[in-house]
């Protein structure tokens, strides 16, 4: 008998079992390989994440309704009532834009400090890191589907029909959004290892990015004029988030003109692009945020490597 | 034999903060204020494991067992070499540190099952083995937090070892919880082995190692300095254990006294179905020193026969050469090859201050038929 006969089943099975290989550079190709085989625990993660996060509530996972609708409240109440800009429908207006928006905030303000937090097992369980800042996006990810129900259903009270036609845009737009926004959590994460500032500076970076965002005023109204006449228009959509704001309002809030309910003047609210341009523009956005994600990578993989002395 | 972990010119080096200045403000404020010194945790460390191999790795502490263990086990990075293992690893190196605190048991095994890398199917598949296992049948739907750490333990433990790694790697755990659940772990390993399955064991008990396993690497200050049979190995651990000693000796004690020669009246080391022997041992001192004298009986095998009480036997040296009569009255051993370990200890027993491994082999014979190791000499009579 030879050899290999002999051996137990289990050794015959291990001389056909692949080679791991742990060395101090890893490839971006094998990364996301690793990311891959261990996306089983991204959903345990995501999913105890969210047990935990209201575990001991009543209400459980309402208050991912609650406090946004909260928030959409009160901003409706401020811009419309009181400042009265005379966008019609504005609450629809507000709605589209902020579910994208909560799920961006969500998931970099959650994912920067989680390397930290969870040092105890960064520190004692290998698997790829960046799952945990990955487990924060798709807890928002989670969130951000419960509060497109609540949209959905606010707007067949409403009787609000979206632009059925650009309806095919959200799919692209949402992973666009998914993947911008992995690729900065993950980042921040690591960064935030080195610079344990970084959770408080992105809280206020993130306001201010608010603000940048046509959230809760019109780009078109407001700001595109203003660029326009110094040919800047370009610089508003350096900021990704714009772009899948602008997407989501064109969907579900429609019309890109409208009378001001106030002045009865012609508001121009949204780009009046097409279809096709806003296809090609989401398009090259989820091209550009994947490239980002990939970049994001290779930089938390340079930078996990000191996480032990740092932690 | 498949070889399943092959350490190729593995170093670690860590950087050791003086002062950390990890906020921006203080980074701004001090760009080059808090020095960092390079520590070589592990240097250029290489070996290969053969598949169902149970090695121990050795150490003191500080000598880079641990960082070695986590390297293999994926959780740090080496600094340079690689490390190329085939097959599943499961690691029990701080139990239960996945846990998350405000989960039930349940939801806990399921999360750090996937941690191990395993798929919900599979853990469904051992779900009742591992509770079983664990003991915590009525508290499985529990928040963790409410767990004794016991209790916590004794579930991860259940886990980790119900989860059919190829390589198991166990880091001092064996230490958890109540003896009968230690034995319990114990026996699980044993039974790994018997599975084929290769086990990496970290620890700083020698005996544990050499009831375990068949290989000991020792390392000392992230230098591999041996690596071979567990009995040469831990010959070599010991020996850097004194010298390690004699470095942080405040009373400057070792090296001042030598167990220079061991003899016997007839000169030979023979024993004859269970007769005693006497050893004659020359101590030289330079000093005059009180304290005791050790006695070890080990098989070949690595197995403990008897270790005399470090405070049973005491002894004055004075300055120069003195003899130390140690007679063992009887050994009912079986057929083989002994040896024997002395040493001198402090008063209290705490500190060895000369040790004299394979100081002699007793060459055993026994004519009776029995097997294992004591000659009990059992009689039946039917009555």
């Amino acid at each position: 008998m030879d050899e290999a006969s002999l051996a137990g089943p289990r050794e015959r099975a291990l001389a056909e079992a692949p080679v791991r290989v742990v060395s101090a550079r890893v490839g971006l190709g094998r990364r996301l390989a690793n990311l891959w085989s261990r996306r089983e625990l991204l959903w345990g993660l995501v999913f105890s994440d969210i047990r935990i996060k209201y575990k001991n509530s009543a209400l459980g996972i309402f208050w991912s309704m609650l406090s946004p609708a909260f928030t959409l409240a009160v901003y409706y109440m401020v811009f419309s009532l009181f400042l009265k800009n005379g966008i019609p429908n504005f609450v629809v207006y507000l709605f589209a834009g902020l579910v994208v928006w909560n799920m961006f905030l969500t998931a970099v303000s959650t994912a920067t400090g989680v390397i930290v937090d969870r040092a105890a097992l960064v520190k004692k369980v290998s698997f790829p890191r960046e799952i945990l800042a990955l487990s924060n996006v798709g807890a928002a990810i989670v969130y951000f589907v419960v509060q497109v129900v609540v949209l959905v259903v606010f707007l067949l009270v409403l009787r609000h029909a979206p632009a059925w036609g650009y309806l095919w845009l959200l799919p692209v737009s949402f992973l666009a959004l998914a993947a911008f926004s992995a690729a900065l959590s993950v980042v921040m994460s690591a960064v935030n290892v080195y610079f344990r500032d970084m959770k408080h500076l992105i809280e206020v970076v993130l306001q201010l990015w608010f603000w940048l965002t046509p959230v809760v005023y019109s780009y078109e109204n407001s700001i595109a004029p203003h660029l326009a006449a110094h040919g800047l228009s370009v610089l508003y959509f350096l900021n990704p988030v714009t772009l899948i704001v602008v997407t989501f309002q064109r969907v579900f809030y429609v019309t890109p003109v409208v009378h001001s309910t106030v002045t009865g003047q012609v508001l121009n609210i949204l780009p009046t692009w097409s279809f096709d341009r806003f296809l090609l523009l989401n398009l090259a956005l989820l091209a550009l945020s994947l490239v980002a994600f990939l970049v994001a990578e290779a930089v938390f993989g340079r930078l996990e490597g000191n996480f032990e002395s740092e932690l | 034999m498949t070889t399943v972990i092959e350490v190729h010119g593995v170093s670690k080096q860590f950087k050791i903060h003086h002062e950390r200045h990890q906020s921006l403000k203080e980074r701004l404020l001090h760009p080059r204020a808090g020095s960092t010194e390079l520590f070589n945790a592990l240097r250029e460390v290489s070996f290969d494991v053969g598949a169902g191999e149970t090695v121990g790795i050795v150490g003191h502490n500080g000598s880079g067992k641990s960082t070695l263990l986590k390297c293999i086990c994926g959780v740090l990075k080496p600094s340079a070499g690689q490390i190329r293992l085939r097959g599943s690893l499961a690691a029990l190196l701080e139990l239960g540190a996945g846990f998350q605190p405000e989960l039930s048991g349940r939801d806990n095994v399921y999360l750090y099952g996937a941690m191990l890398g395993l798929s919900r199917r599979t853990v469904d598949a051992v779900f009742d083995e591992i509770v079983e296992f664990s003991e915590i049948a009525p508290f499985i739907d529990t928040q963790v937090k409410f767990y004794s750490s016991g209790m916590y333990v004794r579930l991860a433990f259940a886990v980790a070892v119900n989860v059919d790694p190829d390589i198991l790697v166990v880091d001092e755990v064996l230490a958890v919880g109540d003896e009968r659940f230690q034995a319990k772990c114990v026996d699980r390993i044993q039974r790994f082995q018997r599975e084929g399955r290769t086990i990496l064991l970290v620890t700083h008990n020698a005996d544990q190692v050499r009831a375990l396993c068949d290989r000991a690497i020792v390392l000392d200050g992230g230098d591999l300095v041996a690596d071979g049979p567990t009995n040469e190995s831990l010959r070599v651990f010991r020996e850097r254990l004194l010298d390690e000693a004699a470095e942080h000796d405040p009373e400057r004690l070792l090296g001042t006294i030598q167990i220079e020669s061991v003899t016997t009246p007839s000169g030979s080391f023979e024993v004859r179905n269970g007769a005693g022997i006497h050893l004659d041992v020359m101590v030289s001192s330079q000093g005059a020193f009180s304290g005791n004298f050790v006695v070890e009986v080990f098989t070949r095998g690595g197995l403990l026969v008897s270790r005399s009480d470090a405070q049973g036997a005491p002894v004055n040296l004075a300055p120069g050469a003195n003899r130390v009569a140690v007679d063992l009255p009887a050994l009912p051993l079986l057929d083989g090859v002994y040896d024997v370990n002395l040493g001198v200890v402090d008063a209290l027993g705490h500190t060895v201050v000369a040790w004299r491994e394979g100081a002699a082999s007793l060459q055993v014979i026994y004519d009776g038929r029995e097997g294992g190791i004591v000659a009990l000499g059992a009689a039946v009579t039917q009555l």
